[in-house]
C-alpha cells in the first residue's frame, strides 16, 4: 500500500522536528559560545592589538613565555587570586554549614528566614561592591567606625594587601553564603531523624551529631558547593574592579595589591587592547581554575563517611 | 554531571514523609532565633544602608557617627540621578536586554528541553551530554574573540551585542528537560498524535501549557541574572549606551564620586530584582533548594 501524503508528512515530522526544536540552542551557542572559546586558543598564539587589526602576527607560545617567565604582574595577580580563593571559599562553606544547621529546626517564619539568607545573592555584584566599598571606606566607613569602639585605628582597607583581600572576601562571602546554606539545608532535611535518635541513644550530643552525622551525610553537597565556589572565586573580577573605582581601577589598587588574574585579563585586553596576551591569560586562568577545582574536589572527598 | 546538578539528598525525601521528619527535628531555641535574626540583619544591612544613604543629603553621609536611619531626601536624590546621569536610558536598556533574554531563554529552553525529554532522534544522548558539558565552561574565557566578532559585525556598543549571546543557556535546556521528563506523561502526547497533531502543535498545545510552572521559575532566574550581568556588558557596551550595571560602574568611577548619587542609583537599580524577589521569593528559594541553580 502506498503511503498517503499525510502519512509521509507525519514520518518526516517525527524524524526532523526534534532537530528543529534543538537547533536554536545549538546554532546560537555554537556561534556565540563555543566558537569564541575555541578561537581564544588561536588568538593567544598571536601578537594582536585591537587598534591594529591588520598587524596581527603569529608568535607561537611567545605570549605564554612572556607571562610565565617575564611578567611579575601576572604572578602577583595569580597570587592574589589564590589568596582570595582561600579567603572566600573556606568561610563560605563553613558559615553555610552553620546557617543551614540553624535553619534545620522547627522554626516559625521559615520562609522569611530562607528568603533573608538568599537576599544578598539576588542583588547585583556592581551594586553590592559599590555599597561595600563605601562601608569599608577609610574616613567615613561604617566598618572603621565600628572598629573604633574597640580601639582599632582607621584602617585604610584598600591600601594593604591583607586588608583589601579581607574586604573583598567579605563581599563575596556575604553574597554567596546564603545560597550554599540553602543547598545544604535541602539535603539536611532529607536525613532521616532516626539516625539522630540512634545517635542520641548512643550518647552523641549536639556538636558530635553535627560533625559525625550531618557533615558526612552532606558530603556530595559539600563537594558540589566547594567546586562551584572555587570556579566562581577563581575568576573574581567585578569586586576588585569596583572596590577602587577610578581611572586606575583595572590595576586593582595603586600597587596592584588586589588585582586578580581575571582583572589582569581585563586590563590587558580592554584597556591596553593586547588581545593575544589577554587570551593567553584567559587560557592559563582556565587551566589553573580546573587544577584548583580538582584539588578542592579531592580535599572535600576525604570527608569521613563512617 | 547529572548528580552534580541535582544534588538530591542521601536518602530520597519521599522515603521520610514531611510530618514525621518535622516531629523528629529539634525545636528552635531562643538562641537559634537570636542567631538567625542577627544573620538576617547582616544579610539585609548593606541593602538597607544603601537605601539610607539614598534618602540623605551628601553632607549627612560624610558625618561621624554615620547616619543609620532614612532621611527625607529620597525623591530629591532620585530626581538628581535622572537629571544628572543617563540612568533612564540605562534602565530602559536593562529592561530591553533582560526582557528579551528571558523570553528567548524560556522559549528555546522549553523547545529543546521538550525534544530531549520526549522525542526520539539520532544522537539524542550525545547531544544532551554536550549541553550538560558546555554548562561547565566559563564564558569569560571567550570574551576577547567574542568582542572581536561583535566589532566585526558592527555591534560593539549596541544592545544586540549583549542580547544575542544570551539568547540561549545550557542551564535552561537542561532544567526544562528534567522537568518534562518527570511532569509530562507520554500518554498525553500519544493521545495528541492520535488526534493528528504535528510535533509543533503538540509542543504548543500540550507541552507548553504543562511546562508553565518550570518555565516561570526559569524565567525568574534568567531575568535576575540578565539584569545583574556585569562583565560582558562592561566590555562590549560604551558609557553612552549603558545597562544599569555598567552605568553604576561609570558613576562610581568618576573623578569625584558623589556617593549619595551613586548609592541612590544602586538602590534604584536593585528595585526591579527586589520586586521580583518579594513576589516570587518562595519559588526562588524552592528552585535553589531543589537543584543547584547557579546565578
Amino acid at each position: 500500500m502506498a503511503l498517503t501524503l499525510a502519512d509521509r508528512r507525519h514520518k518526516w515530522d517525527v524524524k526532523l522536528s526534534p532537530f528543529g526544536f534543538i537547533s536554536p540552542y545549538f546554532l546560537i551557542f555554537g556561534v556565540f559560545g563555543l566558537f569564541p572559546l575555541l578561537y581564544t586558543a588561536f588568538v593567544s598564539l598571536q601578537k594582536r592589538n585591537l587598534l591594529d587589526a591588520e598587524g596581527a602576527q603569529f608568535i607561537g607560545f611567545g605570549n605564554y613565555e612572556q607571562l610565565l617567565f617575564h611578567d611579575p604582574y601576572f604572578w602577583n595577580a595569580m597570587g592574589n587570586t589564590v589568596s582570595l580563593w582561600l579567603l572566600t571559599t573556606i568561610p563560605q562553606i563553613l558559615f553555610a554549614l552553620g546557617i543551614a544547621h540553624l535553619l534545620n529546626r522547627r522554626l516559625r517564619g521559615r520562609t522569611l528566614f530562607r528568603m533573608g539568607m538568599i537576599l544578598p545573592n539576588i542583588t547585583s555584584v556592581a551594586a553590592v561592591t559599590i555599597i561595600f566599598a563605601q562601608l569599608f571606606g577609610r574616613d567615613f566607613g561604617l566598618v572603621n567606625w565600628v572598629l573604633s569602639w574597640f580601639g582599632a585605628g582607621q584602617v585604610d582597607w584598600q591600601a594593604g594587601t591583607a586588608s583589601s583581600h579581607t574586604a573583598i572576601a567579605a563581599m563575596v562571602v556575604w553574597r554567596w553564603t546564603g545560597y550554599h546554606a540553602l543547598i545544604f539545608l535541602a539535603s539536611m532535611q532529607a536525613i532521616p531523624s532516626a539516625m539522630y535518635e540512634a545517635a542520641t541513644l548512643d550518647g552523641a550530643r549536639g556538636w558530635q551529631q553535627f560533625w559525625r552525622i550531618t557533615v558526612p551525610l552532606l558530603r556530595p553537597q559539600i563537594i558540589f558547593s566547594t567546586v562551584i565556589a572555587t570556579t566562581g572565586n577563581m575568576r573574581l573580577l567585578a569586586e576588585p574592579l569596583l572596590f577602587n573605582p577610578g581611572t586606575a581601577a583595572a590595576t586593582g589598587g595603586s600597587d596592584r595589591q588586589f588585582q586578580t588574574a581575571a582583572l589582569y585579563l581585563y586590563e590587558q585586553g580592554f584597556t591596553k587592547y593586547d588581545f593575544g596576551y589577554s587570551s593567553a591569560i584567559a587560557l592559563i586562568l582556565a587551566v589553573a581554575t580546573m587544577l584548583v577545582a580538582g584539588v578542592s574536589y579531592l580535599v572535600t572527598r576525604r570527608i569521613q563517611t563512617d | 554531571m547529572t548528580t552534580v546538578l541535582t544534588p538530591a539528598a542521601p536518602a530520597p525525601p519521599a522515603a521520610a514523609p514531611g510530618r514525621i521528619r518535622r516531629i523528629g527535628r529539634r525545636i528552635a531555641s531562643p538562641w537559634t532565633y537570636a542567631a538567625l535574626i542577627a544573620i538576617l540583619a547582616g544579610s539585609a544591612f548593606p541593602v538597607y544602608w544603601s537605601f539610607v544613604v539614598s534618602s540623605q543629603t551628601t553632607e549627612a553621609v560624610g558625618s561621624v557617627p554615620p547616619v543609620l536611619v532614612p532621611g527625607g531626601h529620597l525623591f530629591e536624590n532620585i530626581a538628581r540621578v535622572f537629571d544628572e546621569t543617563n540612568f533612564a536610558l540605562a534602565l530602559g536598556n536593562s529592561l530591553i536586554v533582560a526582557g528579551t533574554i528571558t523570553v528567548s531563554v524560556v522559549l528555546f529552553s522549553t523547545l529543546a528541553g521538550f525534544a530531549f525529554a520526549k522525542l526520539k532522534f539520532r544522537g539524542r544522548t550525545f547531544l544532551l551530554l554536550l549541553v550538560v558539558a558546555t554548562q561547565a565552561i566559563p564564558t569569560e574565557l571567550g570574551v576577547v574573540p567574542l568582542y572581536m566578532m561583535m566589532a566585526d559585525f558592527g555591534w560593539a556598543g549596541q544592545l544586540q551585542a549583549v542580547i544575542v549571546p544570551g539568547l540561549v543557556t545550557a542551564f535552561g535546556v537542561f532544567f526544562m528537560r528534567q522537568y518534562f521528563e518527570r511532569a509530562l506523561p507520554l500518554e498525553l502526547l500519544e493521545a495528541g498524535r492520535m488526534d493528528g497533531c504535528g510535533s509543533l502543535r503538540l509542543f504548543w498545545h500540550v507541552a507548553l501549557p504543562a511546562a508553565r510552572p518550570a518555565a516561570a521559575v526559569l524565567g525568574l532566574f534568567t531575568f535576575m541574572q540578565a539584569w545583574n550581568d556585569f562583565f560582558w556588558p562592561l566590555v562590549v557596551l560604551v558609557p553612552e549606551n549603558p545597562t544599569v550595571q555598567t552605568a553604576l560602574s561609570s558613576l562610581a568611577s568618576g573623578y569625584t564620586t558623589d556617593y549619595t548619587l551613586v548609592l541612590t542609583a544602586a538602590t534604584i537599580g536593585t528595585v526591579p530584582v527586589l520586586l521580583v524577589f518579594l513576589l516570587f521569593g518562595r519559588q526562588i528559594v524552592g528552585g535553589i533548594m531543589q537543584g543547584a541553580l547557579k546565578g
